[in-house]
């Protein structure tokens, strides 16, 4: 005679994700269980064995730990553990430990599995709460992300405006205007398709710049280099076709006819919507406790994004994205504590999060500006205050505080508007190399809460006087070129410029960083209105102030470099592992360490110039 | 009662005269000096109609296979039999089994074989050896007139030795003339499994008693004894 479980069928109708299964699958599971005893501070799953049940907290309490030994996770009563290795390969992914005496319900991994693949809710449950990152284990099995199953037609929203080759050059630019749109298809009379395109950037250089009569005919101005797509074809297929022709319009068919067109734009706007899961969970948190909780969120749709080959532009900012969210819904929640503020004031991002190409390992770099009316013994205790609670926050949701105290909490970068335009004053006409050093990240500045105008009016000051000023230029290239690249790879080492060997290499001190200080140098003197690196060159290519082809270069080693940094911090999350900057030779393809040399060569390169340019020695 | 099982075990496969209990006795017994993890355990909990064997009945038997790493409550096997006495109202309040249940219920020995092969070869674990094993030998002497011998661990043995120190006589004599008392710790299952932080059960249902005297074995063999130990040290 088979027998009644209620004990544990009273105990599993408690908890998700049991609790999402109709009555009679429960008794099932309630029948399927076994049970074991754990002693306090006992080892229960180690990290790589063979597990074959999902474990079911019935009392007591354990901790799920990285492979490097670091606090993943507490679990007690109705928690669960080993899903992870279940839907993988059977291997325990997360050492598990006891912290109290444990009573454990064991479920077989097939009855788990059948009911994974089943039970949709069931499944969404599992995945909750910090489990998400089961996603990618699965990931074969299941719908492939946005950007890999989404086709380009979903990316067009209007008709395609259209000209004829005959018309003039300034009817053509009225139509684009009334139309507001920046590109503009050309027809030539009979033919259903377009024979050219032309954007807002040719009317600039192709017309003005060079003196042409808006009166000749538009087909003199227009590409006619076009590059078709099918309105089903991926949009991933499109984007890497952008790359490799670097075009940035494509005109879209659908059965031979035309439907539209689609832009670089479009498709980075779509890419940063895949965070919008974790954007918009951020928003629903209602302390920093709360807020913590996501973390894993966070990384998961990093790795996501890796695993699905998005580029270092679309995940540098979908990670600002989420960053600024933080930044924002912790600033709802310290006024929400403090009161409304005593004086309007705006919170600034600075570094990787304002150039919109944050990594998943960064540190927090802000600051505050108050509106002039701020006086200190009024008004300073409340943003004092305002500061401490939001980078108290960003540290525990995975932004630690920044060594070099470039925080809002600091005196010093919490100052009234006209303080903010002295320091900027001071840095760019008196500046010297070593006062710069520090305030480097200060130049890549982004509002992030309260009075945008705020940031927006320091900005104009850069652009406006960082041209003018060499001995500034001068020394911000100076310090620009104090970090480099190294040489290349000899068997498993990283081979320095005066051969010495080293076992790693840090990608962000010697890659990604000098040139992003290299590229703003540049920007600073065009006084380029972009933070992000890859428009800064965009901008640097076409003022034409570099040697030929050395702009689409270091935007190529940009990328590669960056890349290789993303996908090792990828790897290092999904192996459970802490992420960082750190890149052994040994963890690289023959292919990447082949490239890398050629794009830390090309960095090498471009110090050299910024030293000519500026004459430093 | 002799420590050594084994060959117990092949004396009275050879001397049984029913076959059920011949075969239940030639599945043998594990050594004296098996660790405890290694041995195969099971679970039991009678109810019955009262505590004495030789005039109460067995209304209802639950019995999970066990090792020390653990419970195969998937396993777990319920018969509810009809008693030779006649149910009284008491237990029925207590067990929750009615007299319908056991109107329909069939005799202990239409069972008898598959709760033999079931329990085969596995030493029993239960709270208080003076029920379980009693009543199964006074049924059976009644029934088929041959009693039944196997190992037992009791739990609340384990629990009285661990946690009960002996009087001196001049402690028991206060005591006795009720001049000094000298509270001991209970030793009832409920009690003793909060000393090992397991849940709380609610008691009386027959099968969960069984998977809380076995989780309480598992605890105590973690807290106060080791895998290794020789399953010798804890039989009867």
């Amino acid at each position: 005679m088979h027998a009644e479980q209620t004990e544990i069928l009273h105990f599993l109708e408690r908890f998700a994700p049991f609790n999402m299964l109709p009555r009679e699958e429960l008794e099932v599971v309630a029948t399927s269980i076994s049970v074991g005893y754990v002693r306090a501070e006992q080892t229960v799953l180690e990290y790589n064995q063979t597990i074959d049940d999902l474990h079911i907290i019935r009392s007591g309490e354990v901790e799920v730990l990285h492979k490097t030994g670091e606090l993943y996770n507490r679990l007690t009563e109705g928690g669960y553990f080993g899903e992870f290795g279940l839907l993988r390969k059977g291997r325990v992914r997360y050492p598990v430990r006891t912290l109290e005496d444990t009573l454990l319900y064991y479920l077989p991994r097939d009855v788990f599995t059948r009911l994974f693949d089943e039970y949709d809710d069931f499944a969404e449950a599992v995945e909750v709460e910090e489990h998400r990152r089961v996603q990618f284990a699965v990931k074969q099995d299941q719908p492939k992300h946005d950007l890999l199953s989404e086709t380009i037609d979903t990316l067009i929203s209007r008709e395609t405006v259209t000209i004829d080759a005959s018309n003039t050059i300034r009817e053509a630019a009225e139509l684009m205007t009334n139309e507001e749109v920046s590109s503009l298809l050309i027809m030539d009379g009979e033919r259903s398709l377009p024979v050219g395109i032309i954007t807002d950037k040719d009317l600039r250089k192709r017309v003005l710049a060079v003196g042409r009569s808006d009166q000749e005919s538009v087909h003199t101005i227009m590409s006619s280099d076009l590059v078709f797509v099918q309105y089903n074809q991926r949009i991933f297929e499109a984007m890497l076709l952008m790359l490799r022709t670097n075009l940035h319009h494509l005109p879209v068919l659908k059965k031979g006819q035309l439907l539209g067109v689609i832009a670089l734009s479009d498709v980075v706007r779509h890419e940063s919507k895949s965070s919008l899961f974790v954007v918009s969970s951020i928003f629903k948190q209602n302390s920093i406790e709360e807020l913590q909780t996501l973390k894993a969120d966070v990384q998961a749709s990093f790795v996501r994004m890796v695993n699905e080959d998005a580029n270092s532009r679309m995940i540098g900012a979908s990670m600002a994205s989420i960053g600024r969210s933080f930044k924002q819904r912790l600033l709802e929640l310290a006024e929400a504590k403090l009161g409304p503020p005593p004086v309007p004031y705006c919170f600034i991002a600075l570094g990787s999060m304002a150039r919109d190409e944050q990594a998943i390992v960064t540190d927090q770099d802000n600051a505050l500006i108050l509106d002039d009316s701020y006086q200190p013994s009024l008004h300073d205790e409340y943003f004092v205050e305002l500061a401490q609670y939001v980078t108290d926050g960003l540290d525990a949701c995975g932004y630690p505080y920044c060594s070099g105290g470039i925080m809002a909490t600091n005196p010093e970068w919490r100052q009234p508007l006209s303080k903010w335009r002295e320091y900027f004053t001071d840095w760019i006409e008196t500046p010297t190399p070593e006062r710069l050093l520090h305030s480097n990240i200060f130049f890549d500045l982004d509002a992030i809460w309260g009075e945008k105008h705020f940031a927006d009016e320091l900005n104009q000051l850069i652009q406006k006087s960082a041209p003018r000023h060499k001995r500034f230029l001068a020394s911000m290239a100076k310090n620009a070129v104090q970090r480099t690249p190294p040489l290349g790879f000899f068997k498993d080492f990283v081979m320095e410029k005066d051969g010495k060997q080293n076992n790693s290499i840090n990608m962000k001190r010697r890659g990604t960083a000098p040139l992003v200080d290299l590229v703003r140098v540049h920007a600073l003197s065009i006084g380029s209105t972009q933070r992000n690196t890859f428009a800064r060159l965009e901008d640097i290519i076409e003022a034409n102030i570099l040697p030929h082809g050395r702009g689409p270069d270091l935007r190529d080693a940009y990328e590669l470099i960056a890349m290789v940094r993303i996908r090792q911090q990828a790897r290092a999350i999904a192996a459970g592992e802490e992420p960082d900057n750190n890149i052994h030779p040994d963890q690289l393809s023959d292919f990447e360490r082949k490239t890398l040399k050629d794009a830390f060569q090309i960095l090498s390169h471009a110090q050299k110039y910024l030293r000519f340019r500026y004459s430093i020695h | 009662m002799p420590l050594n099982w084994t060959e117990r075990y092949q004396h009275l496969a050879a001397s049984a005269r029913d076959s059920r209990l011949r075969e239940f006795y030639q599945a043998g017994m594990v050594a004296a000096n098996t660790p405890i993890a290694e041995a195969p355990l099971i679970a039991v909990d009678f109810e019955t109609t009262g505590m004495d064997a030789q005039t109460h009945g067995i209304l209802s038997i639950a019995m999970i296979p066990m090792t020390l790493q653990r419970i195969e409550l998937h396993a777990a096997k319920q018969w509810i039999v009809r008693p030779h006495d006649p149910l009284t109202e008491s237990s029925v309040v207590i067990h929750g089994i009615t007299h319908g249940d056991i109107a329909q219920a069939a005799d202990i020995t239409d069972y008898l074989e598959e709760i033999l092969k079931f329990a085969a070869g596995r030493t029993w674990v239960v709270h208080y050896r003076g029920i379980e094993r009693p009543f199964l030998q006074q049924t059976l002497l009644n029934r088929i007139g041959e009693s039944i011998e196997f190992p037992v661990i009791d739990t609340m043995q384990i629990e009285a030795q661990l946690r009960r120190k002996p009087l001196t006589a001049w402690q028991r004599l206060l005591q006795r003339t009720n001049l000094k008392q000298y509270p001991q710790p209970s030793i009832r299952l409920g009690d003793s499994r909060q000393r090992y932080r397991l849940p709380y059960y609610p008691p009386h249902d027959a099968l969960t008693d069984t998977l809380a005297c076995a989780e309480l074995l598992q605890a105590q063999i973690a807290h106060h004894y080791s895998p290794d130990t020789p399953i010798g040290q804890l039989w009867y």
